[in-house]
């Protein structure tokens, strides 16, 4: 539990847990003042914060304002090469050289800029929409002895304001008081990190009172705190009341966009507004990612520009030749063009610079290959996709009403090319709801109910029972009659009280005790029922108090300085109420794996009270209190092979001099404004957590979600390696490994550690260089030995790979890292146990960058978020954990097991339709440009396009434009039963088979040809006779209405050919053979035959 | 999926507390589930072809017995036109000047006419062939460069269609204006006009030719002005091609309206005139040719045509080759592919055949 808890809970526990918040009259030492800590609040006086000058709180979260919408949307689209280019176009098309109307590339030019603009603005006004609403909603500000109702935007620092039940706090505040007599009032984050339990706050003590009207009128005091920053859970201050110093902390705290729970009303002073609040400095815009198909696709722009200078310079190397040919010994050849008369673009006896100029006319006039609308089209098309797995009722979640989102767009055809998937554990595997379901108490090993890990075990060898969910409800069905959430034990010896009859019922009792006591749990009773909810921050304490109520222990109050209990009294025979004085909380931490409470008990006795990780718990017992160490350890192992949750329950008699003694200490490094506070506390804490007294180890389950086993086999079977990061002990996660099919039988086990008796004895002796030195030695010829074992068996046994977060540090460290990742390549699977969020991180990058293939990582909670970030794609599930890593992934699940419809039925048609559509447009574009260029050829490249300036205008924006984002969004090669029944359908994105170099240059190719067969064939057909029973003959007119006519059919059949959807959009082809009069003429039929048949042989 | 276990159930448990009511209230009322269409669901009906033997053979099949007849009709009718084509540039001129073919033709004083006799049969070939009424009478250049863009934007629409524009002659340089006269029409293109003139004659009887409709109708209506006259037409320094009478307007003026319409390839033909009776098998038809165009410069071809038409235009065996290569090659594949399927057959969705099981080293 320990690494795990970690994650989000030691932060928040910082911040809301009930250290007990004793006067702190004298603070240590004057605050530091100077950078970092030069804000002044004063309350009563919001006149002093535009002298101070800190801004009102008026928030925008727009990206444009009114003004600057258009230059800086143009100069966000004029980052793109394209449309630079096309904009120099635009420009030069105003001149004598462009070979059209300006209309022809600025019409284009505009629609696609201005369509992203609009686009833009559009998104941009929904969220001043947003900003207006929340800056226009009424708080009360105390002003002139009463409350007056103000608009949030106009609220300055040191404003006091009243904030009501159920209401936001407008700006992040300091609570002066509240209508509860002791200060306190309960928040909920929900906004901020998506945690919908309770969070308490407390006024210090000199303020509890001044809620009355009159009291606040000469409520006068200075606050100097640190300034503006992005932490959410951190806050260091002072107050100078009344000539006296206070120390402020995150307790006392109310950041904006929380919400006021439980309580009628708090009163506080503003001391960040508008951007200066912690939310607002937390709004960071989420990781912009590309995808590497779109990375290509720059290339291949690149390459387009290449092509485009390049039959440029060809054109202008002709064109200069034939006009130099023009006049001869001063003799015009071709007399009709007044060679004599001629101004500089077409001058003989200036060919040099004609040619010269030429080359820009042909930049624009091939300008076409460049596609301009493609950017546009795709963005298009990749929200629509979006939309398709928003709005996916096959991963929509009933139990917590969340459907899946695409948080950003530009990653879909990415999903569909994942190789490489890296897991977190906890809440992503598994629900993250622990139920409470062995212990072992005065080692003694209590509870026998079946586990999903036993289960997982038992289906082995039980074809009879397929499904582990269905088995689970089976054998819950006969096992418990009634069940209980978190409760999942069954023990006749401790049930119904009967643990008194135990041979250490005294244990037995301090056990239960702890497990009532030792917890930052929020009681709530319903008024309607009577029944005590309990509100916890990690769902272990939840299911410990659970666990504490159902043996007979109740907890239902918890006051500022007390925690009360209904206890069963083996010595009365029946229940009575305890109370027991709060002295200290000690918290936990990721550092510490361990919190503590001290408490007194109603004899006065004072006690420490701790649970924790048996790696640092057992190392703190006292001599006399490892009474029971060896079987405990036993237990221990056994628990965690079963793939459970482990912690160590102790506790210590403290006397009233070592007490008082270590308060002193500790009181001073709480009341430190300063940045080594936390250290501080911890070296107090930790002078007090020795010589403790064993009492026995709870074990709890962490369950793993609905259809985890089955969603990993199908992704495994799609050829997707699968890496599972987690913070647990190695055996826990070996085991969760085989029950998630993640390991199987028949599978030979890698496993890389360091906790081996050698090294721990090498640890003990020499120097830190030499360790360092013998360490990674040996590392390195675990991992030889292994690689070696891999290719010796080549591939006739499926290997898996376990490591554990010391060696895999060192692995990061060294350079053994190129080693490993070949090891772990040649692994079906790998687990690395004990990994810190920084590892996970650092492993993601390591396969990035190793494999170079597309990485995704997937995990839910905050530990989770370097890791999403770094991989290619990240994917929060948005469980039980919070928000934060929802809010830095790229899509949002909320169940594991709909990672296999997101990625093999979504990413396979989204790469699939993506590869297509951009595929195409360079086709289209290409078809368009070189038939260009083939006239050209004919006209003694003197620049003129073969069709009409509107058709020019249109081709990209408008006549070709549907067929491709229709292929975009509806081309669907298989169905998605077909996708999940042949995951392998998934390899075609891994290798990348519709998007390679191949098939790109295939398909340009087959533009190529295209240009060559439209542009011959339609002359052919139609040059030199007459061309109907007329007798008249065609022009270029008729020339520039067929061609187009001849691509619109055969580009839009091609469409109509891929994409295989009913939907049929092609009125662009058809009408504009209407308005050419001349409808479909017969080479038009005849092209796409052709094409028809390579592309049959392409299959 | 499995629903409803202790599972689902337990993952919204241990927090739940105070929100546990509101939870289970919230979704019912206000739920986030996604609205079921076929669209959003992409469940649309769609047709996807299955590439199999009988499929593909087929539709090869049937494309051949679509394209072949198609093929064949094309050929017939391009078979039925008779066209005699007639090469005049360089036998026209005189022998002592095959030299200087440019200086024959710049001299004013030498005669340009030129009689050439053309027999009625079938080209290429001694086979007399009877050609129906009407037989269109085409010149043919050679090498000359219409579709310049200098050329094609030489010329000034709105003074073709109005008499007020007569003016405006942009974009005309450099024949726009005559000293300081503009001149109509403008532009290259005007006054390159071509102006070889052809008299027909059998048995010393003149064969009549009608000019008129040989031009676009829309073009004469629309784009050529019934009042426009043209106007200090060829009276540069340089002359050009062919001048206009100042009394006729301009729609009335085919054969400029002809030449305006600019061809898009370097060969081209234009309609000349129109002959109105039949002409009878190994007939003989002398044409008188006023020679007088200069393709000599830039050594172009000239050409004169007759030629009647089908239902599809003039002969160009182009179309119905190209059916018939089509379609012949779609019925060999046909074949081919029956062949293949009935001697070798392989099954449908065999996964062997996928890249990857081919080649199991990566692509």
């Amino acid at each position: 539990m320990a690494g795990r808890r970690g994650r989000a809970g030691i932060r928040f526990s910082e911040l809301y847990s009930f250290s007990c918040a004793r006067s702190q009259d004298d603070a240590g030492g004057p605050p530091q003042a100077g950078r970092g800590y030069s804000r002044e609040v004063h309350c009563n006086e919001p006149a002093a914060a535009s002298r101070l000058g800190y801004p009102d709180n008026r928030v925008s979260t727009t990206k444009y304002t009114a003004v600057n919408l258009v230059p800086k949307s143009l100069f966000e689209q004029f980052r793109r090469v394209a449309n630079v280019f096309f904009l120099v176009v635009a420009c030069v098309s105003f001149s004598p050289l462009a070979p059209y109307r300006a209309v022809s590339v600025l019409l284009p030019l505009v629609v696609v800029v201005g369509a992203t603009m609009a686009k833009e603005a559009v998104e941009d006004w929904r969220r001043k929409q947003q900003d207006v609403e929340v800056n226009n909603r009424k708080v009360k500000v105390y002003v002139d002895h009463t409350y007056h109702q103000t608009e949030w935007k106009k609220l300055r620092v040191g404003d006091v304001v009243m904030v009501e039940k159920d209401e936001f706090f407008p700006a992040d505040l300091l609570l002066l008081s509240s209508s509860y007599e002791d200060g306190i009032c309960y928040v909920e984050t929900m906004n901020l990190d998506g945690e919908t339990n309770l969070k308490l706050k407390q006024c210090l003590e000199v303020t509890m009172m001044s809620h009355e009207v009159h009291s606040l009128r000469k409520f006068k005091s200075l606050i100097r705190c640190e300034d503006p920053n992005e932490n959410l859970y951190t806050f260091t201050g002072t107050m100078y009341h009344e000539g006296s110093q206070y120390s402020l902390s995150p307790k006392q705290l109310l950041l904006r966009d929380s919400k006021l729970r439980n309580t009628d009303y708090v009163i506080g002073v503003v001391v960040f507004t508008g951007h200066d609040t912690k939310v607002m400095q937390n709004a960071t815009s989420p990781p912009s990612k590309r995808s590497g198909i779109e990375r290509k696709m720059d290339k291949i722009i690149y390459a387009l520009f290449c092509v485009l200078i390049l039959i440029a310079s060809i054109g202008s190397v002709f064109f200069g030749i034939e006009t130099k040919n023009d006049i001869k010994d001063g003799v015009s050849k071709r007399w009709y063009l007044r060679p004599d008369d001629a101004s500089e673009l077409f001058d003989p006896k200036r060919a040099f610079l004609a040619s010269f100029f030429h080359f820009f006319t042909g930049l624009m006039l091939y300008g076409c290959l460049i596609p301009i609308s493609l950017y546009i089209s795709i963005e298009i098309v990749k929200v629509v996709q979006s939309t398709f797995i928003n709005q996916d009722q096959e991963m929509y979640y009933e139990e917590t009403d969340k459907p899946a989102r695409a948080r950003t767009s530009n990653l879909n055809e990415e999903l569909g090319q994942v190789d490489t998937i890296l897991s977190d554990k906890t809440g992503t595997l598994t629900c993250n709801s622990m139920e409470f379901v062995r212990c072992s108490i005065g080692g003694v090993a209590y509870g026998d109910a079946v586990t999903e890990e036993t289960i997982g075990k038992r289906l082995v060898e039980g074809p009879d029972l397929q499904n582990p969910c269905f088995a689970q409800q089976h054998i819950r069905s006969w096992d418990f009659i009634k069940f209980v959430k978190g409760f999942n034990f069954s023990d006749e010896r401790l049930m119904s009280g009967q643990w008194v009859k135990e041979p250490h019922s005294d244990v037995i009792q301090k056990f239960f005790q702890v497990l009532a006591i030792c917890h930052t749990v929020v009681p709530e009773v319903k008024n309607t029922t009577g029944k005590i909810l309990y509100e916890a921050e990690s769902p272990d304490e939840a299911a410990f108090v659970i666990a504490a109520r159902e043996f007979g222990f109740e907890f239902y109050e918890r006051t500022q300085s007390s925690i009360s209990l209904h206890e069963f009294d083996p010595r009365i025979g029946g229940k009575v109420d305890r109370k027991y004085k709060l002295l200290n909380i000690l918290e936990f931490s990721s550092a510490r794996k361990r919190m503590s409470i001290i408490v007194r008990n109603e004899e006065g006795q004072l006690l420490l009270l701790c649970k924790g990780a048996d790696s640092v718990m057992f190392d703190r017992l006292a001599e006399a209190g490892r009474a029971f160490e060896m079987e405990t350890r036993e237990h221990v192992n056994r628990y965690s092979e079963a793939g459970l949750r482990t912690l160590v329950v102790a506790y210590r008699e403290l006397t009233e001099e070592e007490y008082n003694m270590w308060n002193e200490v500790f009181s001073k490094a709480k009341s430190l404004v300063s940045d080594n506070r936390d250290e501080m506390m911890d070296a107090a804490a930790d002078g007090i957590e020795q010589k403790l007294t064993l009492i026995g180890v709870t074990a709890v389950e962490d369950k793993l979600q609905n259809g985890v086993p089955e969603c990993i086999e199908k992704l495994v079977q799609a050829g997707i390696k699968i890496w599972v990061l987690t913070g647990d002990k190695m055996e826990t996660a070996i085991n969760i490994g085989f029950s998630c099919n993640l390991l199987w039988k028949e599978m030979k086990l890698i496993v890389i550690t360091l906790d081996k008796p050698a090294v721990n004895a090498l640890e003990k002796q020499g120097d830190k260089e030499s360790i360092a030195k013998a360490i990674s030695e040996d590392i390195e010829r675990q991992i030889c030995e292994a690689k070696a074992e891999v290719s010796l068996a080549r591939g006739s046994v499926a290997f898996g790979l376990v490591i554990d977060g010391k060696s895999l540090n060192f692995v990061l460290m060294s350079n053994l890292e190129k080693s490993f990742l070949e090891l772990a390549t040649g692994c079906a699977s790998v687990i690395c146990c004990r990994a810190s969020p920084k590892q996970k991180a650092l492993v993601t990058r390591m396969v990035k960058r190793g494999t170079k293939r597309t990485t995704l990582a997937v995990g839910d909670g905050a530990n989770d978020v370097g890791m999403l970030q770094e991989a290619d794609i990240g994917v929060g599930i948005s469980g039980v954990e919070g928000m934060q890593a929802v809010m830095s992934s790229d899509f949002a699940i909320a169940q594991f097991r709909y990672l296999e419809r997101l990625l093999l039925v979504h990413g396979h048609w989204c790469y699939r339709r993506i590869a297509a559509m951009i595929c195409y447009f360079f086709y289209k574009n290409i078809i368009f440009g070189f038939t260009l260029f083939w006239f050209e050829a004919h006209a003694s490249f003197s620049g003129q396009p073969a069709y009409n300036d509107w058709y020019i205008a249109f081709y990209n924006v408008a006549f070709t434009s549907l067929p491709v984002i229709a292929l975009g969004v509806f081309d669907k090669d298989v169905s998605a039963s077909i996708c999940l029944k042949y995951p392998l359908l998934h390899q075609d994105g891994v290798r990348n088979i519709l998007f390679s170099w191949s098939r790109i240059l295939g398909w340009m190719f087959n533009g190529f040809c295209g240009s060559i067969l439209i542009f011959y064939l339609t002359t052919n057909a139609i040059f030199n006779q007459a061309f109907w029973k007329h007798g008249n003959v065609a022009g270029s007119e008729l020339l520039g209405v067929t061609i187009p006519c001849c691509f619109q059919n055969i580009i839009t059949s091609f469409k109509e050919r891929i994409q295989k959807a009913r939907l049929n959009i092609r009125p662009d082809s058809t009408d504009f053979c209407k308005v050419g009069w001349l409808s479909s003429d017969d080479p038009a039929n005849e092209k796409p035959r052709l094409a028809f048949k390579r592309s049959h042989r392409i299959c | 999926m499995n629903t409803g276990d202790g599972g689902g159930a337990a993952s919204a448990a241990s927090t739940s507390g105070a929100n546990g009511s509101a939870d289970a209230a919230a979704p019912r009322r206000n739920s986030k589930r996604p609205k079921y269409s076929r669209f959003t669901q992409q469940e649309l009906p769609a047709c996807k072809p299955i590439l199999t033997p009988q499929w593909v053979i087929s539709a090869f099949a049937v494309v051949s017995i679509v394209f072949v007849p198609i093929g064949v009709a094309s050929l017939l009718a391009s078979r039925d036109v008779v066209e005699i084509v007639d090469r005049y540039e360089s036998v026209c001129v005189p022998a002592n000047m095959t030299n200087d073919k440019v200086a024959y033709i710049q001299n004013p004083n030498i005669s340009k006419t030129c009689t050439r006799t053309l027999t009625v049969r079938l080209l290429g070939s001694l086979v007399p062939k009877h050609m129906n009424q009407p037989i269109y009478v085409y010149y043919q250049l050679d090498n000359f460069y219409q579709n310049h863009r200098r050329y094609v934007k030489s010329r000034n629409d709105g003074q073709l269609r109005s008499k007020d524009k007569a003016n405006d002659t942009s974009g005309c340089d450099p024949e726009d204006k005559s000293g300081n006269a503009p001149i109509v029409p403008c532009g290259l293109i005007a006054w390159s006009l071509f102006n070889d003139t052809y008299q027909f004659t059998i048995n010393r009887a003149s064969l009549n030719v009608n000019k008129k409709g040989i031009s676009w109708k829309s073009d004469r209506e629309h784009k050529f002005g019934k009042n426009v006259l043209p106007k200090n037409f060829q009276s540069g320094p340089l002359k050009g091609g062919a001048t206009l009478d100042p009394n006729i307007s301009l729609s009335e003026q085919e054969d400029l309206i002809v030449w305006m319409r600019t061809a898009a390839l370097p060969t081209f033909r234009k309609l000349w005139g129109k002959i109105e009776v039949d002409l009878e098998a190994n007939q003989t038809i002398t044409v008188t040719i006023e020679n007088n165009y200069n393709t000599y410069s830039f050594s172009g071809k000239k050409k004169l045509v007759l030629s009647t038409a089908s239902w599809l235009g003039g002969k160009n065996d182009f179309l119905g080759v190209a059916y018939l290569t089509v379609g012949g090659l779609c019925f060999f594949l046909a074949m081919a592919f029956t062949v293949i399927y009935l001697v070798k057959p392989r099954k449908l969705g065999d996964p062997s055949y996928l890249s990857w099981n081919r080649n199991p080293g990566g692509h």
